[in-house]
């Protein structure tokens, strides 16, 4: 599923440089660091709560294909230019955690852990 | 005998929280660059990733110690911090001594030593209470470890 779609059904709002012609077809979503660390698959889309730096250099370790923010959080400035930096679109969803996982797997993605 | 390629060494510092993950991102970087297989690359900087956080996390200072050789990797932490005084429940997965603030950063969820060892094809911790730990991870170049 292109990320253009995913960010129509779970209502996101842009908020880095997206390229929407990225194809998703896993998530894997946390707001646990390691968790993504021990379940990731190279290229899933991340979901987390986790607004702070380390949400990002999770992001870049885990090589994801991009970031979805839950629960209508955002990051400051400094975390959405390290994203940039390492070319992670960013973006941001009203929905909580559960609400867009059941969203994600209704439309047929994939949970990496 | 593995002949040596490339040495590093890096400082980590206590409740540096922002700096955390700096290193093993210059180290992926710089792995990439080097041409070494994407599967290796992601093993080794999640073992420097947590390893650093552990160090920002728990103890006073530490340093790692990177060697890229024609056969493996090897990294080396160092701490001096309080140790562990029980390894073996230290490497269950979900044991942890975290505090709230800790997984507040989103770490501390007693996956991060599980996921060092995860990751490694050898794997070692020794740790003295009051003095510090060593975690030595060695992943092979083939990725046939």
């Amino acid at each position: 599923m292109r990320l253009e779609e995913i960010a129509a059904k779970l209502g996101c709002e842009t908020l880095s440089a997206v390229d929407h012609d990225i194809d998703v077809d896993a998530v894997v979503a946390s707001d646990g660091m390691s968790e993504i660390l021990a379940f990731h698959r190279p290229h899933a889309l991340m979901l987390t709560g986790l607004t702070n730096i380390q949400s990002v250099r999770t992001a870049v370790v885990a090589d994801v294909c991009a970031l979805i923010y839950v629960r209508g959080k955002r990051p400051d400035a400094k975390v959405l230019a390290l994203a940039g930096e390492h070319g992670i679109p960013v973006l941001a969803t009203p929905r909580g955690m559960f609400e867009s996982c059941g969203i994600l797997y209704e439309a047929g993605l994939e949970g990496v852990m | 005998m593995p002949e040596e390629l490339l040495s590093r060494s890096f400082d980590l510092h206590s409740h540096d929280f922002d700096k955390a993950g700096e290193i093993s991102t210059e180290i992926k970087g710089m792995l990439k660059e080097l041409g070494i297989d994407s599967q290796v690359i992601r093993r080794v900087v999640v073992v420097c990733f947590e390893a650093e956080m552990n160090v920002v996390m728990y103890a006073d200072e530490g340093t790692l110690t990177f060697v890229l050789t024609d056969e493996d990797i090897n990294i080396e932490i160092a701490d001096c911090g309080p140790g562990i005084a029980d390894v073996d429940q230290a490497l269950e997965e979900g044991w942890s001594t975290a505090t709230d603030e800790m997984r507040e950063m989103g770490f501390g969820f007693g996956m991060g030593l599980p996921n060092i060892r995860r990751n490694s094809d050898s794997f070692d911790l020794r740790s003295k209470v009051g003095v510090g730990t060593t975690v030595t991870s060695t992943i092979r170049l083939d990725g046939l470890g």
